[in-house]
């Protein structure tokens, strides 16, 4: 088995997937490399589904957007798999003269940079949603926005990619870059096999920080845990894509009819990390008791599962994209902070043009890995 | 631990067979035909097959159908079942209604009365 390929790829999320699919289809050879014994195992196969522009950062909104108007529409025919995309609009709900301002900041910078987005009123938010409790009095609504299934996304990724030829192997942890004469050559796995390209994207969420620190470069970014929970189906009740101002939970009503909602406890900075992602015991109830407030009608859904993941958290919120000059032949796409499902078909284009063409049609330069500086 | 596994390995053809209408997840409605295929598209371990099928998703979440499942990937892989790992089981054991797991901080209040 050849251990050589034009692009080393760390990581089987659906970033690395996308990346592997994309540069096949250019008719790249490309090994992708995933640590776990399963393609999409960590973030990837764990959020809550959003394709969403509104509530982004502006230094990502440019790259979310293009996704958005150039992949998600077609993607499901492009990877011979129903990634159940639904463009039917986001609503970030408001309850209280606090949640207006924080929702009334988000729109405003969004709309700078060119997004359809705009603030409603409660009554508007019900017309849009009939399902939604009294207590809902504002919201943005973003009606490009949409979820899909992170799911079968991004093994879509995977399938398609190993089909124009990209290889995987699952089972093989990285745990050193190597330079050869100042250039990026060699990556040593845990296994004792080498591989070797001219370039190496480094898509392995917080993982990342411990690979990249082999050839001296630093990302600032920690591991948060998120949770999620499914209802068993429901009658087919809406198709926009829901959060709120206070991010207290988000979710949607997917093809299946279950419910997949996200939430948090509030105490996910301390949660254990014991190696493997276990749900807190109290947070799952906590994220229904938030749920049922805004949607009295779901109070007898029953719950069929919960799970958790782990997030790579970038100390500003944004991803770390793009090649790194200290060390050439080194590509990052790391750091998505929770939020990189929706930016993901993109992020792995644009990264794949890059490694191919040495160009961009979206501007990178906000998401440079040495943006990063100490506050005085 | 994990183990090396190359996807690019070749696996023998997919050749159609008369029981691949067969029911075999009843929740969800998944044939064992489609697993099969899913298998030879690349879905190598019984969590990526649920992922992408949606075996084991349902209400019983894998109880009924979770053997069958790794008995025909684990054919179409031509390896033994023991060395498929399970899904991951998750909680709650049984569906629980919102309003009723949503109880658990009122469980630490004393004095309150029950619904």
């Amino acid at each position: 088995m050849s251990k050589t390929a034009e692009v080393i790829v760390i990581g089987g999320g659906i970033i690395g997937c996308a990346v592997s699919y994309y540069l096949a289809k250019k008719g790249v050879s490309v090994l992708c490399l995933e640590g776990s014994d399963h393609i999409g195992n960590g973030g990837s196969s764990r959020n809550g589904g959003g394709v969403r522009q509104s509530g982004r950062d502006p230094r990502e909104l440019p790259l979310v957007m293009y996704g958005i108007r150039h992949f998600w529409k077609t993607l499901s025919e492009e990877l011979e798999t129903d990634c159940e995309y639904h463009q039917d609009g986001n609503l970030r709900l408001g309850k209280t003269e606090k949640h207006r301002e924080i929702l009334t900041g988000l729109t405003e910078r969004a709309v700078k940079v060119g997004l359809d987005v705009r603030m409603i009123d409660g009554d508007e938010v019900r017309r849009i949603n009939p399902y939604l409790s009294e207590e809902v009095t504002c919201a943005s609504w973003c009606p490009t926005d949409g979820h899909a299934n992170p799911l079968t996304t991004t093994l879509g990724y995977y399938k398609t990619a190993r089909k124009l030829g990209a290889r995987f192997i699952t089972g093989e942890h990285v745990v050193e870059l190597k330079k050869i004469k100042g250039v990026l050559r060699k990556v040593v796995c845990a296994s004792g096999n080498v591989y070797e390209g001219e370039t190496v994207v480094l898509a392995a969420g917080y993982a990342s920080r411990k690979i990249a620190e082999t050839v001296g470069i630093d990302i600032p970014m920690q591991s948060a845990m998120l949770e999620a929970l499914v209802t068993e189906a429901q009658p087919q009740m809406f198709d926009q894509m829901l959060g709120t101002a206070e991010a207290d939970f988000y979710g949607h009503q997917t093809k299946h009819g279950s419910f997949v909602f996200g939430g948090s406890s509030g105490l996910e900075d301390f949660t254990k990390d014991n190696g493997t992602p276990v749900c807190y015991a109290k947070t799952a109830p906590c994220i229904c008791r938030g749920i049922i407030k805004y949607f009295p009608n779901l109070a007898d859904a029953k719950i069929v599962r919960t799970w958790a993941g782990w997030m790579d958290k970038c100390a500003d919120g944004v991803p770390v994209l793009g090649k790194v000059g200290e060390v050439p032949g080194l590509v990052l796409a790391c750091g998505f902070t929770g939020h990189g499902f929706g930016i993901a078909p993109a992020a792995a284009h644009q990264l794949a043009e890059l490694i191919t063409t040495g160009r961009t049609d979206v501007d990178l330069h906000d998401l440079r890995y040495d943006r990063f500086h100490a506050k005085i | 631990m994990n183990t090396v596994n190359d996807r690019s390995r070749e696996l023998a053809p997919f050749v159609p067979s008369p029981d691949d209408d067969m029911l075999i997840c009843r929740c969800e409605e998944i044939t064992k035909g489609e697993i099969r295929k899913a298998v030879h598209e690349g879905m190598w371990t019984m969590t990526e097959i649920r992922r992408y099928l949606r075996t084991g998703m349902g209400l019983c979440q894998g109880q009924t159908c979770a053997k069958l499942v790794k008995a025909i990937v684990a054919r179409e892989l031509g390896v033994s079942p023991a060395e498929l790992e399970p899904a991951t089981s998750r909680a709650p054991m049984r569906p629980i209604e919102m309003r009723i797991f949503a109880n658990e901080a009122n469980e630490a209040k004393e004095g309150q009365d029950d619904e």
